[in-house]
């Protein structure tokens, strides 16, 4: 015994040690030194690795040598989930991660509307899956106690004292967990304590396991290519693969994996930053094949070498025994203890942070109704809670080894617990990807799965008539044929652990989507719904409560109590210095209580820090009629600003429509005063030379004939000036108005212009010189040719009276282009300036200082027939003369021939 | 020796009937024809009162009065407008710019008359 005494002494020095780590890096944390280390990916990634428990550590190798390489589909399903991390994992974190999860039975439980009711279902599923799980690992480390026992005296020690030893083992671990599980209530704060003393066995464990498999191949088998032969020898290589067993196992790992509480609890609730997941993703599947690798050569060897009938769990440690390594045995040893240890310490610390928030919390909170505004610290029984969790948690595990006597293979008790775990897989990945999932689907999701595994994996496992009858198995529950716990519906050959498997889930899921389908989720199922499945959308919290009613005072107490008096009393100033009141209390707004609810959950769950705080705050259930008003209301405010907008927008249209048209207007009525201003002074001025003139004629004495004749001629010419211009403007005025009637004809454009130039010449004594080639202008004409003519005289006219030359000469050409008859009137004079070329042919616009005979009508009447003629009348550019352009439509003018 | 008037006036047989009339009164009476520079011309000739046409080219009426009005040397020369338009804004706008008297054609020949010769005999009073 005293190789075994010495074997104790190594363990408790091995556990001193953890203690020193765990306690170091505690420390380190909360002076925030080492983060480099605490927080870094490797951590991460050695903290994943309480995967591979000693189920994994000794197991594996008895599933190889029982079932070949069967056992690498628990090594495959995590693999594929770290691979896929960018799929589920990473979105686990980021919800665990921005609502401040604490546990998977948290993170299920907010996402349906932080139902506690849920919260507690899932924490007692998980409690009963563990269970079987922690007492495998009690065994395993009994088991291989006794196993140096044996080697040590030749024979198996008498099982009281392996009990002993398991016992003083679950008291040990739970100590350990107990002492560093604890210690920071808010499960947010990282436990770095644990999550290193964790990384060290992961490292610990791959070394023992490596050891005897350099060992095993090379130290027994002596070498690679030798071991590769005997494995080739083996029946090991020829296990026929069962394809069901294989994806049904892999499937279920995987499900596992995600859904374990403390799988749970070191990827998601441990994790500090989102990146680590990436290097995990690759880090962690290298970690478990090094786990892997040697598990078919000590399965082969130790097939080989020991007795057949000695238990393939545990050739890790018999063969190095067999070959009197005590070393190296030792080191195996302490493999599978680290691998025993540190599962059961996080995987006891994850259930009884379940425990004590989901189940303790809540009955704590009812027994004492209005209690959480007591004063006095409910830290303390939240911890006490905890602690009270871990030792009867342990407790359980250490009462199934107890009952199950420590039988049956390792792999089997460990597939009974990943299936049991696995039924949190519908509820949780539907509730992270499907909206649609509500909490009664969820509930009898479990429900269904958890029974049916209970019924068709858990019970079975004790065997035959230890709690279902041998009747039960060969014809079913009740005798009932379609309910016999190993081949349901009657459906018989299926292995019996993928059967279980395939109809739990089955059932599972489908009653959880059928019955989602079918329920509606209340309003804060809906929101909490959406935030999950958006999770990378906003990040954010669902705005539950609703107008502050609480009173600060009550929440800081309660706060105190949760929180710590430091820290809340911190939490209340930072938000009070944040709304800038002065005081130490806050306002209690929405966005307090929602923080604050946050940092509740922190510590207590999301379901239990909302009860709490609606314990103050009163009526926060969010109706569905709150949630409709509040959608209506910004509904009708968005309409109803929207509405304004479209107001605002059409008056300002309006208003820019009434600007332009006062604009107008105003142009209109300066163009009409100055259009009147221009017939006054048109009309007043001839009439004042003959007002003028005769009143002389009748006042003046003595006039000479000569004089007379002269005044009335004058008075005679501004007579005249005056009837034109009269003239003028009613034709212009007819014109305009567009009351003219053209009176078509047909007629030469030879003759037409002929008409033209013997007019003005005698209306004009100025001489002018004319330029024509008669042979252009055989055109025939169907127009008003009065009209046109009128143009045309006066276009010459105004040649006649201004062209200004020594030689005054105009030339008239005329050119046929295509639908087009041009004629060009185009003198030797000076040209219009280019300014006033845009204005000439607006009435009365004279250019420069001309004789007082023209009003400037002219060309307006000009232009006004020729639109009404359809063709055009414009400025020539370019000429070197003043030149006029008149254009008028094919239509009108016909080819003489 | 008679009295000096300048008329300012583009419009011919107008100035030809004014000339006429004043001429007989025994005044002597000068004629421009371009508003341009017209200022200039009335500043070196010194006349004793001015006819002024509003419509002239280069330059209208109203501006050569209030250039007339701004100068010291022509600020208190007597001056008959003379306009077309005959809307009752221009001879506001006349008067604002300071005119001594404000007619619309077609006027009575008597009344031009009054006119000056009041102006005048206003005139002569002062200096």
């Amino acid at each position: 015994m005293a190789s075994l005494n010495a074997l104790v002494a190594v363990c408790l020095a091995y556990v001193f040690f953890l203690f020193c780590v765990a306690f170091a890096a505690e420390r380190a944390g909360v002076r925030g030194r080492a983060r480099w280390l605490l927080r870094s990916p490797l951590v991460y990634t050695l903290s994943l690795s309480i995967y591979c428990t000693a189920w994994t550590f000794y197991g594996a190798v008895g599933y190889a040598a029982r079932s070949g390489l069967e056992y690498v589909t628990i090594y495959l399903g995590p693999s594929l989930v770290m691979i896929g991390w960018w799929w589920i994992a990473r979105r686990l974190v980021r919800i665990g991660r921005s609502h401040k999860v604490t546990s998977i039975a948290d993170l299920i439980s907010s996402r349906y509307g932080k139902s506690n009711g849920l919260a507690i279902v899932v924490t007692v599923m998980a409690v009963i899956g563990v269970t079987p799980y922690i007492a495998l690992q009690l065994q395993s480390v009994t088991a291989s106690l006794s196993l140096f026992a044996a080697a040590e005296q030749g024979s198996l020690t008498d099982a009281d004292e392996a009990r002993a030893a398991g016992f003083w083992i679950a008291v040990g671990l739970a100590l350990f967990t107990v002492l560093f599980g604890t210690r920071n209530l808010n499960v947010n704060e990282r436990q770095h304590g644990v999550v290193i003393a964790v990384a060290v066995e992961a490292v610990v464990k791959l070394i023992a396991l490596l050891a005897v498999g350099v060992f095993v191949v090379w130290g027994i088998a002596g070498g690679v290519s030798e071991t590769l032969a005997r494995i080739d020898a083996s029946d090991l290589g020829t296990w026929e693969m069962d394809g069901s067993r294989w994806a049904g196992l892999t499937f279920v790992s995987a499900a596992a994996f995600l859904c374990l509480p403390r799988m749970f609890q070191v990827m998601v609730v441990e994790n500090d930053d989102e990146r680590h997941l990436q290097i995990a993703s690759w880090a962690f599947p290298l970690y478990l094949m090094l786990m892997s690798l040697f598990v078919v050569p000590i399965a082969v060897i130790g097939l080989d070498l020991l007795p057949a009938g000695s238990n393939p769990d545990f050739f890790v440690l018999s063969l190095p025994l067999s070959q009197g390594r005590e070393g190296l045995a030792t080191l195996s040893f302490l493999g599978g203890f680290s691998s025993a240890t540190s599962m059961v310490i996080v995987a006891t610390l994850a259930l009884s942070t379940m425990v004590s928030n989901h189940v303790v919390m809540p009955v704590f909170l009812y027994l004492h109704q209005g209690g959480a505004t007591q004063s006095g610290d409910v830290r303390n029984v939240v911890i006490l809670s905890r602690r009270l969790s871990i030792l009867a948690i342990i407790g359980f595990g250490y009462i199934y080894y107890r009952l199950s006597g420590g039988s049956g293979a390792l792999a089997a008790i460990g597939l009974i617990s990943f299936a049991g775990v696995a039924q949190f897989l519908p509820a949780m990945l539907g509730g992270i990807f499907w909206r649609g999932a509500t909490r009664a689907g969820a509930l009898m999701g479990l429900g269904v799965g958890f029974s049916v595994w209970v019924f068709t994996m858990l019970l079975p496992s004790f065997g035959p008539d230890a709690i279902l009858s041998a009747a039960v198995f060969d014809q079913g529950l009740f005798g009932i044929n379609g309910l016999r716990p190993q081949a349901l519906f009657g459906i018989p050959g299926l292995d019996p652990t993928v059967h279980a498997i395939f109809w739990s889930l089955l059932l599972n899921a489908v009653s959880f989507a059928l019955v989602s389908l079918l329920t509606f989720p209340d309003p804060l199922e809906r929101l909490q719904g959406a935030q999950f499945v958006n999770v990378f959308d906003h990040s954010g919290q669902t705005r539950g409560w609703q107008a502050p009613v609480a009173e600060s005072e009550d929440l800081m107490i309660m706060a105190q109590r949760i929180l710590g008096a430091e820290e809340a009393q911190r939490l209340f100033q930072t938000e009070a210095d944040r709304q800038g009141n002065g005081g130490y209390l806050p306002k209690p707004t929405a966005d307090f209580l929602q923080r604050l609810e946050l940092e509740l959950a922190g510590s207590v769950g999301g379901a239990t820090a909302h009860a709490m705080i609606s314990q103050i705050v009163g009526g926060t259930a969010v109706s569905v009629q709150d949630l409709l008003a509040v959608a209506d209301e910004s509904a009708q405010m968005l309409e109803y600003s929207s509405q304004l907008e479209a107001k605002s927008r059409e008056l300002s249209q309006t208003a820019a429509q009434l600007r332009d048209a006062n604009a107008k207007l105003m142009q209109l009525s300066d163009q009409k005063d100055a259009f009147l201003s221009q017939i006054s002074h048109e009309l007043r001025t001839p009439m004042t030379s003959i007002r003028a003139f005769s009143e002389i004629l009748r006042d003046t004495d003595g006039l000479g004939p000569l004089e007379k004749t002269k005044y009335a001629n004058i008075i005679h010419v501004e007579a005249i000036r005056l009837t034109r211009l009269l003239d003028d403007l009613l034709d212009l005025s007819v014109l305009e108005n567009g009351q003219v009637t053209l009176n078509r004809q047909s007629g030469s454009l030879v003759d037409l212009l002929d008409h033209a130039i013997a007019t003005a010449q005698a209306s004009e004594a100025r001489p002018i010189t004319f330029k024509r080639r008669r042979l252009d202008e055989t055109v025939t004409l169907h127009t008003d040719l009065d009209r046109l003519s009128q143009v045309f005289i006066n276009l010459i006219t105004n040649a006649q009276k201004y062209c200004l030359a020594q030689d005054p000469e105009l030339r008239i050409d005329v050119t046929q282009s295509g639908e087009r008859v041009v004629i060009d009137f185009i003198d030797n004079g000076w040209g219009i300036p280019a300014a006033s070329r845009d204005v000439m042919f607006e009435k009365f616009s004279r250019i420069g200082a001309q004789d007082g005979n023209g009003a400037g009508l002219g060309l307006a009447i000009c232009r006004e027939i020729m639109a009404r003629l359809g063709g055009d009348v414009s400025y020539l550019d370019g000429t070197g003369g003043t030149a006029f352009r008149v254009t008028l439509p094919h239509s009108q003018a016909l080819a003489a021939q | 020796m008679g009295k000096h008037v300048l008329l300012v006036e583009d419009e011919l047989n107008i100035i030809e009937a004014i000339r006429f009339l004043l001429s007989r009164e025994g005044w002597q009476v000068d004629t421009h024809s371009d508003g341009a520079d017209a200022t200039d011309v009335i500043r070196s000739s010194k006349p004793d009162l001015v006819v002024l046409d509003v419509m002239l080219p280069g330059k209208s009426g109203f501006d050569i009065l209030e250039e007339l009005r701004g100068d010291a040397a022509t600020a208190d020369l007597p001056v008959l407008m003379l306009t077309a338009r005959g809307q009752s804004r221009d001879r506001e706008m006349a008067e604002k710019a300071g005119v001594s008297r404000f007619m619309t054609k077609p006027f009575s020949n008597t009344e031009v008359l009054t006119a000056v010769r009041d102006l005048l005999y206003v005139h002569g009073q002062r200096t």
